[in-house]
């Protein structure tokens, strides 16, 4: 159970005064303070190498801080990684079955949990296919299935659809934003797209260089369900208008 | 996959065939013209076709002939598959140790290496004190050369797993055994198919010289050559003896090559 659960039961991930050195010296994390609240999408922008990685590494537990306190279930956690990292030698329907194998669910459950989770991600028909035989977009559909099979609570993102045409991302911010309204998890999504950071979140922070801290934060009122072309409004390119400024801000 | 040139079916077997026909008359051409013994006339070279007539057709011949070249062939067969299985089994069990453990990489890969450039021919004596002259000690050189090409390859595939794929069995919390068995052997499989395809035909090699060197017990065809090769009368049962080895040699070329191709060609993507 969490330590202080009563203060913070609907906190899914809470980061204080988080630092990190790495041990050649690198320091990549300066006091970062983060709390992400059950039903929230917060994406973090920042420029390359400011340390926004590590920040997931470290929330996902791969990586120990060096100050500070980190907060969250690990028990119930999905990491979409910037690559589908599919394992080759299985196909769709046995890598989505992956993490609830790892976590020992027996194979009836798990093959029913994964028929489910293929066919959220829009993947049907393509469960006995190989990895090399998928398109960029299906692998990390077959990725972001594999985290959805044991429904975390949390998901962590890094730059899952960096590697991706313009269409196909937008395609499947959608879908995306479908899952999050459906299944009910809590996000820390990191992109490099300000725009997508602003159509997916309830909130956006930014990251300055390295040592990466956390310098301006800004909230998306958008109601969802969010329509795709809510991007071409003029209060959404306001947003994105102002994040853009204080990443210039955070580059310097 | 799909190459830009394909060579059409009549170019692949036309060609060879060629060369072929070129090296016959090659060898015809030399045989005319060179003389092991200038007084007899006896060439240094048989024909092509006494290969044929003298090295295989003989078939009722006890000694010569394609019958007892096949009787001598079983035992070296047997000792190329076996020691191959052997090298392939231990190699991979030990380059899986390796794997687990840092320190046994050290203790034991410089030996590994040693192994592969001590000439087997040097310590053929050394051999022969700990293990006899017989078919055991065959065995032990074939697994000796098939070994290395199994544990360098399957360590290198074994170590070179994706840093990604460890992270996502990190984050589910696995056992060293899992994490073996569910992740790092079958990342390593293309890279072992390689070590068993080189292992195989360093099996055949290794058989094959053996006998030569270790004569007693059942007999290989490295014998049969050697004693063949002892008289310059049976020139041509000398080359029936190396052409079935070599033939050996292609056919387990061939078909070890298909089987480790068709074990990941489902799911391997070469690039
Ligand atoms: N294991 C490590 N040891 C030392 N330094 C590291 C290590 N991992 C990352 N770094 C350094 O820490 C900094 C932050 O890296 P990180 O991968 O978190 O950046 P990032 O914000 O994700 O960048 P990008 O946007 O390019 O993905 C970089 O300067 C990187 O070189
Ligand atoms: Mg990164």
């Amino acid at each position: 159970m969490h330590p202080i659960a009563d203060e913070m039961s609907d906190s899914a991930l809470r980061m204080t005064n988080i630092s990190l050195t790495f041990a050649d010296g690198t320091q990549a994390l300066d006091d970062v303070n983060l709390n992400i609240q059950s039903g929230e999408f917060v994406t973090i922008v920042g420029p390359s190498g400011c340390g926004k990685s590590t920040l997931l590494r470290l929330a996902s537990g791969l990586l120990a801080q060096t100050q500070g306190l980190c907060d969250v279930d690990r028990t119930s956690l999905g990491y979409v990684f910037q690559d589908p990292t599919l394992l080759p030698w299985r196909t769709v329907r046995r890598n989505v079955e992956l993490n609830a194998e790892l976590a020992g669910m027996d194979k009836p459950s798990r093959q029913k949990a994964a028929n489910a989770a293929i066919e959220l991600v829009n993947l049907t028909g393509n469960e006995d296919k190989y990895p090399k035989q998928l398109s960029g977009g299906m692998k990390m559909r077959c990725s972001l299935a594999r985290s959805l099979v044991l429904q975390p609570n949390l998901f962590l993102f890094d730059e899952p659809f960096a590697a991706l045409d313009e269409i196909t991302r937008e395609h499947l911010n959608d879908e995306l934003l479908h899952l999050f309204q459906n299944q009910h998890f809590a996000s820390l999504f990191i992109t490099h797209s300000i725009q997508e950071a602003v159509f997916l979140s309830t909130r956006v922070l930014v990251m300055s260089a390295r040592p990466g801290r956390i310098i301006a934060e800004h909230a998306v009122d958008f109601p969802y369900p969010r329509h795709p072309d809510i991007r071409y409004q003029s209060d959404f390119a306001e947003i994105c208008g102002k994040i853009s400024a204080d990443l210039k801000v955070a580059h310097s | 996959m799909s190459r830009i040139r394909r060579p059409s079916l009549r170019v692949n077997t036309l060609l060879p065939m060629a060369t072929f026909a070129c090296f016959i008359a090659l060898w015809y051409l030399y045989a005319t013209f060179n003389y092991d013994n200038p007084v007899q006339r006896r060439n240094a070279l048989p024909y092509p076709h006494e290969i044929i007539t003298d090295g295989f057709m003989p078939v009722t011949d006890k000694v010569n002939g394609l019958r007892p070249i096949l009787g001598y062939m079983w035992p070296t067969v047997k000792v190329t598959i076996l020691g191959l299985s052997i090298a392939i089994t231990l190699g991979i069990a030990l380059a899986v140790l390796m794997n687990l453990s840092r320190s046994v990489e050290r203790a034991l890969f410089p030996y590994a290496v040693v192994l592969q450039t001590v000439p087997i021919l040097a310590i053929t004596p050394l051999l022969t004190q700990l293990f006899g002259e017989e078919l055991g000690v065959r065995l032990v050189v074939t697994v000796l050369i098939a070994i290395f090409p199994v544990i360098t390859n399957t360590l290198f595939g074994l170590q070179s797993t994706d840093q990604m794929h460890h992270d996502l069995f990190t984050l589910s919390h696995v056992s060293r055994r899992t994490r073996l068995w569910c992740l790092e052997l079958p990342s390593a499989l293309p890279s072992l198919m390689t070590g068993i395809r080189i292992a195989s035909g360093s099996a055949v090699i290794g058989s094959v010289v053996a006998d030569f060197f270790f004569v007693k017990g059942e007999k290989g065809i490295g014998y049969y050559i050697r004693t063949r090769q002892q008289k310059s009368i049976e020139r041509p049962e000398m080359f029936a003896g190396t052409i079935t080895a070599s033939i050996f040699g292609v056919l387990m070329f061939l078909l070890v090559g298909w089987v480790t191709t068709r074990a990941i060609r489902d799911w391997y993507d070469k690039d």
